[in-house]
């Protein structure tokens, strides 16, 4: 017999030799279904163990909630105690439409007042100046301060706390205040957020709420921020917007990235005023989008809070944890949303805002199943809340804190995220600044190529959408799709009406007064613009005229377009 | 790359007229009918109808592509009587992005040749208008030397 000589065998371990075999089972089946890369374009493995987790110090990158550097969340006892405001969008037709549907709302859950005005007020006008076909279709007409004491008729404002949507010169606020000063109730209990004082995301990915040229804007935004330090000490100025761009097309990673690099560009204006980093910091308030790639935004999020807290404490300075807070408001992801079978939307809106949930949101805004239809209809409207409702209430969700944490995948998910977001937030940096990279298109840019690369993935059919690229049903099988309509034409009619009697009907030397007052404030260097934008609405100025007489000033701008 | 019976190339205008600032649909598309040979002129949002209008007619374009996700497209039988009266009512007109059912068929009765939704393809995008320029080219040599 001949002796051959025993192999040397390595020792392996129980893990490798558990992996080995699990590696070689997985490759003799059937090939792992799914993408094996995420949306922001970082590889997804089969399984995630130990061996993911690296020389991973607990204390250094999670530690516990409320603690730096805040990966588990930004308080102690997170959707524990608070669990998070119920933020409907809302917005509708004449001002009586939009109050009946915020008290709609507000009945059947929602927790918090948000006001989207009619496109007409996004842009810088008045009902009277714009085709009235589509007046009041995609929001409500607010222009004056009795239109926005309609809208708020029977809402404690000196109690609920107020999202306008409204970018500046911020009139909606101004109006609100007007209201509050009638109503008698002190304006240090208004509380809420100028939830589109972003105007570099504007500039970049959303011209909708595109109303001064940009230094205008810059100028206009600090002012806001001045205002709201010495007079609205409830209030949160600025809300950097990271949902425009990831709606326009930038990856989770980039929108992240993009995000932070605006809130730092901010932050630098905010230190060249005067005002150190713990004074403002406090009221920095974030909003992004939620696509339905589940793990990937949950990874976002809480990658996010952990570069704000080590940003704001390494490179400010800042060392009241307050500042170190990532106060974030999600929006589940129209993109996702299809138009065919839609009732489909529900389900994704759910696992939208599961996933807003396990990363730790402060504010949530579910999507109607309609809305890629049309402006919610009132029954979409209630299903989205209710889906909140249960989601808080049935589910059980909130009982542990982060939840996701210490997942073998999430945190080195997380980690991998991070350094996405990291090269994004450099490569800004690089550039200047997010002002300088904006001005240069740079940011366009990136938004632009990442929409096309998703639609080329969708088209190629590496990126399933039920319904569209898959599952298809005929559209003649398809239920009719209800959506709402716009207002009836009398509704117009009646609104323009009443605009022109509060015209005729103001004190004209006052009016004349304000107007001029903030045509001058707008060309001195010292003066606040917002006081007088504040002070022109309690006067009974008009949004149309207070944003005219400022594009006077400051120009209309046009926001650089990469095709 | 040149499409079938178009020589020089189609050229469309893909353009936004109203309020709504959202333009991440007329960037894809623009790229799509580019990727595709066509020459493609791309305005900024907010253009009036009588922008559009002489748009249209001084840069000679064989289509033009409205895009709307706020409701705009209430405004696009507007644009349609502006054509007709500069003499340009031969120019396919469609619109893409977010349509109610109810309001396709108005749209389609006041001339409007297609709605493309949200989910269209790309496949969808191309062909539609390489066809609708074909015919218009073929409308406009008729007119000028039939």
């Amino acid at each position: 017999m001949a002796r051959r000589s025993k192999p040397v065998e390595l020792p392996l371990s129980r893990f490798e030799k558990a992996r080995a075999q699990w590696r070689a089972e997985l490759e003799a089946g059937p090939a792992a279904p799914g993408n094996s890369s995420n949306r922001s374009g970082l590889e997804v493995k089969p399984i995630y163990t130990p061996q993911n987790a690296g020389e991973r110090d607990y204390m250094d990158a999670l530690g516990f909630p409320g603690q730096f550097p805040m990966t588990r969340g930004i308080y102690a006892s997170m959707h524990r105690g608070r669990t998070w405001t119920q933020r409907q969008l809302i917005g509708l037709g004449v001002p009586e439409d939009y109050n009946a549907r915020l008290k709609s709302i507000l009945a059947h859950g929602g927790s918090a007042v948000s006001l989207i005005p009619c496109n007409s007020v996004y842009r810088g006008y008045d009902a009277d100046a714009v085709p009235p076909e589509i007046l009041g279709t995609c929001g409500a007409i607010v222009n004056t301060v009795e239109d926005m004491e309609i809208c708020l008729s029977g809402i404690p404002i000196g109690e609920i706390s107020t999202a306008l949507n409204d970018p500046s010169p911020f009139t909606l606020l101004a109006l609100e205040l007007a209201v509050a000063k009638r109503r008698g109730i002190a304006w240090d209990r208004i509380a809420g957020t100028s939830n589109q004082s972003d105007y570099l995301s504007h500039f970049v990915a959303n011209h909708m709420f595109f109303r001064l040229a940009l230094p205008g804007a810059r100028r206009v935004l600090l002012d806001h921020i001045a205002f709201a330090r010495r007079r609205l000490p409830q209030w949160n100025p600025i809300s950097i917007v990271g949902q425009h761009m990831q709606q326009a097309g930038a990856t989770p990673a980039e929108a992240m990235g993009l995000t932070l690099a605006s809130a730092i560009q901010y932050a630098n204006d905010c230190v060249a005023r005067g005002w150190s980093p713990d004074q403002v910091l406090p009221r920095f308030t974030f909003f992004f989008d939620i696509s339905i790639s589940f793990f990937e935004e949950v990874a976002k999020f809480r990658a996010g809070r952990r570069i704000w807290a080590r940003l704001t404490r390494e490179r400010f300075g800042a060392t009241d944890p307050r500042s170190w807070r990532f106060k974030f408001h999600g929006q589940t992801s129209g993109v996702d949303l299809t138009r065919e079978q839609p009732l489909n939307n529900i389900a994704r809106v759910t696992v939208q805002a599961m996933a807003g949930i396990f990363g730790g949101l402060q504010s949530l805004h579910t999507d109607a199943y309609d809305e890629v239809l049309s402006v919610p209809t009132e029954k979409a409207a209630r299903i989205a809340i209710s889906t909140q409702n249960i989601l808080k209430e049935e589910a059980q969700l909130t009982d542990v804190i982060d939840p996701l944490g210490g997942s073998f995948y999430v945190e080195a998910l997380t980690d991998q995220m991070e350094t996405k977001i990291l090269q994004v937030i450099d490569r800004i940096d690089a550039a200047g600044g997010m002002y300088a990279a904006v001005e240069a298109g740079l940011v366009q840019r990136i938004c632009g190529d990442s929409a096309l690369a998703f639609q080329e993935k969708v088209d190629s059919g590496a990126q399933t959408i039920v319904g569209i690229n898959k599952y298809r049903v005929p559209d003649t099988q398809e239920p009719a799709r209800e959506a709402l309509r716009p207002p009836p034409k009398r509704k117009i009619e009646a609104q323009l009406k009443r605009l022109k009697r509060f015209k005729a009907e103001r004190g004209r030397d006052s009016v004349a007064r304000a107007l001029s007052a903030l045509g001058w404030a707008a060309a001195s260097a010292e003066a606040n613009v917002f006081e007088a934008v504040v002070e022109g609405a309690c006067a009974g100025l008009t949004h149309g005229e207070i944003c005219a007489k400022l594009r006077e000033v400051y120009g209309f701008g046009t926001p650089l377009i990469v095709a | 790359m040149s499409l079938p019976g178009i020589d020089p190339p189609a050229r469309i205008l893909i353009t936004k007229i109203g309020l709504d600032g959202h333009d991440r649909g007329s960037r894809v598309v623009a790229a799509f009918l580019r990727d595709a040979g066509m020459e493609v002129l791309y305005t900024p949002p907010w253009q009036e109808i009588g922008q559009v209008v002489r748009l249209a007619e001084e840069e000679d374009v064989d289509a033009i592509g409205i895009s709307s996700l706020a409701t705009d497209h209430l405004l696009v039988p507007k644009l349609l009587k502006a054509l007709a009266k500069a003499g340009l009512g031969h120019l396919p007109v469609v619109v893409g992005g977010i349509v109610p059912d109810a309001d396709e068929g108005k749209l389609k009765k006041a001339g409007v040749r297609h709605v493309f939704h949200p989910g269209a393809s790309r496949e969808e995008i191309v062909d539609v208008m390489a066809r609708l320029a074909v015919e218009a080219r073929a409308a406009k040599a008729k007119s000028l030397f039939g």
